[in-house]
């Protein structure tokens, strides 16, 4: 048997529905119709009421999870892509992520964000949202990079007492494969060191983890060890882990496939560099997308997210400071 | 370890609720009309004293009063019964009180007492309790309504019928996206949502025809497939028939329905704005006339009452706000080095890296 990401993410939410009658899930096109990606196929059948077509009111949406939390449900939203999350942006953040605060009422609502670029998706169908919801204060922020993780954090989003922004991987939908569902699982906020090296440390998250795998295979023929972080939440951010791997190899590359001005691998490296500026043997370097928004032909594309060679590259350069 | 012990022994100084429902079935459109007052009695001095206080420098931030508007505040707040769901707005100072809200609450949260419902992390018009089904506004216009949506489908998932959910807004947060996605979504899902708006000519100083361009905000609801009533807000009278039947076709499983009051804001955006953009005919139209004036001379008229009893009437109100504001006044306010400062309750996922950096 084989699962893939978004049988995993499928699966998960199968389970959640299954076990805990306060579940429901709430979206575009997710009833009959499964989904635009099909990530509830089956669902509102085996759970009939209880996985719901919205009408395209991304902000409606959000309102109406936060409005059934606070009555004891746990609502699962998805949005049809994580870009028009945007529409939603203020419940999300103004909202879910303030309620707690205020209230002492918790706000148990999970916002799965099919994230990430795909060939030929452009501007409006490819964005990565995750560092926009870790600025704001209260929110959970997964970005799982495998099939195992999917399923095992989304459960954990699921379960989870506040708001979890769910950043799911298009591109990983299909390509990624496992053999089984896991039975257990690192836990929530924790990093994983996704190959071991010496030489120097690559962190990432979501798709980018497979790019910079790649390139530490890559790199390995010519002699270099490359350490790869997988962070698996950004926020939390496990920053022990991160801290732990540059006391090993004391130099630091992140990568991420968001946009650069203020993001994860900018908070990634302010962290290294202000509580273990002694741990460096040279500059810690990041790799973003382009701060442009995400074209549409295929040359521009990948051109403008970093690719494993694009990785191999920067890590070369840093190889040899 | 502090913080936590703190925010324990806080959350167990909270468990105070909501008043006991003061209308119960059966009661007379004479004994409705009489509580109704009270509230927007007691509204309307509160409200003054918070203005006082605010100028006095004692409240910190903005205050918001609601004069004009209590009429039909207090309509919504009484039609709706405990176990119902409230999202009131910037203006609904007596409607909140009619919803049950002790006058400590509200005046714990205008000083920022630690024992008010939002312990001084939110402030003035920003407060409630979710958990009672009266549930806190933020400032950002149209986004209450879907959460009401929210509270009322888990309802109907759940299995528990026959409440309803009500919330306010102004003429100004009718121009909102949000204020269309939620009505549209009520109306797809057959909510018992009653949506009142308040059309007091002046979204702060803009007044109606820029903020629509329809004759009337009630000739907006069949577009939704929303039944609408409109109102005269200056009318208690008026304005308890028309919520009560509104709030009971929304009980019966009629739907989304919306109410369109015509009233006039008879004091400033908030008490730092002298409101002189209010066009002074306006004013001196019948929509500028004082909804408290009005239920009080109605009242006289019916000889419900007489000058001795509204006399007496003002002296307890003021004692029970008086009352209110010196407790509060003596009260703790929030203390930085006891504050947690975690905003999620999963406390084991917070992010604990700010607060090495300024430590």
């Amino acid at each position: 048997m084989s699962i893939t990401y978004l049988e995993a993410i499928c699966e998960a939410q199968s389970h959640a529905l299954r076990d805990d009658p306060r579940v429901f899930i709430y979206g575009q096109d997710v009833g009959a119709f499964g989904g635009a990606f099909k990530a509830t196929k089956n669902l509102a059948k085996e759970y009939p009421g209880r996985v719901i077509d919205a009408p395209i009111s991304e902000d409606a949406m959000v309102g109406l999870a936060v409005g059934a939390a606070i009555e004891g449900m746990r609502p699962i939203i998805e949005m049809q892509f994580a870009d028009f999350s945007t529409v939603g942006f203020n419940q999300i953040v103004n909202q879910a992520a303030t309620l707690f605060w205020r209230t002492t009422v918790p706000c148990p609502i999970t916002v799965r964000l099919p994230f990430g670029g795909t060939s030929g998706s452009g501007p409006f169908h490819s964005q990565s949202l995750e560092a926009v919801y870790a600025h704001y204060p209260g929110l959970v922020v997964m970005t799982p990079a495998t099939v195992e993780d999917a399923y095992s954090m989304l459960l954990e989003a699921v379960a989870i007492d506040d708001p979890v922004i769910f950043c799911e991987h298009k591109f990983l939908y299909y390509h990624l494969k496992a053999d089984k569902l896991p039975s257990e699982a690192l836990p929530v906020g924790k990093a994983r060191i996704a190959r071991e090296g010496r030489d120097m440390t690559i962190v990432a998250y979501s798709a980018m983890v497979h790019e910079a795998l790649e390139a530490a295979a890559e790199l390995a023929p010519e002699g270099w060890e490359v350490e790869v972080v997988d962070l698996r939440t950004v926020k939390p951010l496990d920053t022990d882990t991160v801290m732990a791997s540059v006391a090993r190899t004391g130099r630091l590359l992140c990568v991420g496939e968001a946009w650069p001005w203020g993001g994860v691998t900018a908070e990634v490296i302010a962290r290294v560099t202000s509580e273990g500026f002694g741990l460096l043997d040279v500059p810690p370097q990041r790799l973003n997308a382009k701060d442009t928004p995400v074209p549409y032909h295929p040359n521009l594309w990948t051109a403008h997210r970093p690719t494993p060679q694009a990785v191999a590259a920067a890590a070369r350069r840093l190889l040899r400071l | 370890m502090l913080a936590r012990a703190g925010a324990d022994k806080l959350s167990a100084m909270l468990q105070t609720v909501l008043d006991p429902d003061p209308v119960s079935d059966g009661v007379t459109a004479r004994d409705t009309h009489l509580a109704a007052y009270r509230y927007m009695l007691l509204a309307r001095l509160l409200d003054e004293k918070f203005a006082s206080l605010y100028r006095a420098g004692k409240i910190h931030g903005g205050v918001f009063i609601a004069r004009g508007q209590e009429a039909l505040s207090v309509a919504v707040g009484i039609s709706l019964k405990r176990g119902d769901v409230f999202a009131p707005l910037i203006r609904d100072t007596a409607g909140r009180l009619a919803f049950g809200e002790p006058v400590i609450d509200a005046v714990r949260t205008y000083l920022g007492s630690i024992l008010g419902p939002m312990r001084g992390r939110d402030g003035n018009v920003h407060r409630g309790r979710p958990k009672e089904g009266y549930l806190p506004m933020i400032s950002h216009l149209g986004a209450m309504i879907s959460v009401v949506n929210g509270a009322l489908f888990a309802r109907r998932m759940k299995g528990i019928s026959g409440t309803v959910g009500a919330t306010c807004i102004g003429d100004g947060g009718t121009a909102t996206g949000a204020f269309h996605e939620a009505l549209n979504q009520a109306a797809i899902e057959k909510l018992p949502l009653v949506l009142v708006i308040a059309n007091n000519h002046y979204a702060y100083s803009t007044p109606n025809d820029r903020e629509f361009a329809c004759r009337d905000l009630a000739d907006r609801a069949p577009g939704y497939g929303v039944e609408a009533q409109s109102v005269d807000g200056t009318d208690l009278s008026a304005c308890l028939k028309v919520l009560g039947e509104a709030v009971a076709r929304a009980r019966s499983g009629r739907g989304p329905q919306m109410v369109v009051a015509t009233l006039l804001r008879l004091c400033g955006h908030g008490e730092h704005d002298k409101a002189e953009y209010i066009d002074p005919k306006l004013k001196a139209s019948p929509v500028g006339r004082d909804c408290l004036k009005i239920a009080e001379e109605f009242q006289l008229g019916q000889k419900w009452t007489d000058a001795a009893a509204l006399e007496r009437l003002r002296g307890e109100v003021v004692r029970e706000i008086e009352a209110a504001v010196a407790q509060a006044q003596r009260e703790p306010v929030p203390d930085p080095f006891t504050e947690d400062w975690c905003a999620i309750s999963s406390r084991h996922l917070s992010e604990t890296h700010g607060e090495k950096d300024s430590a």
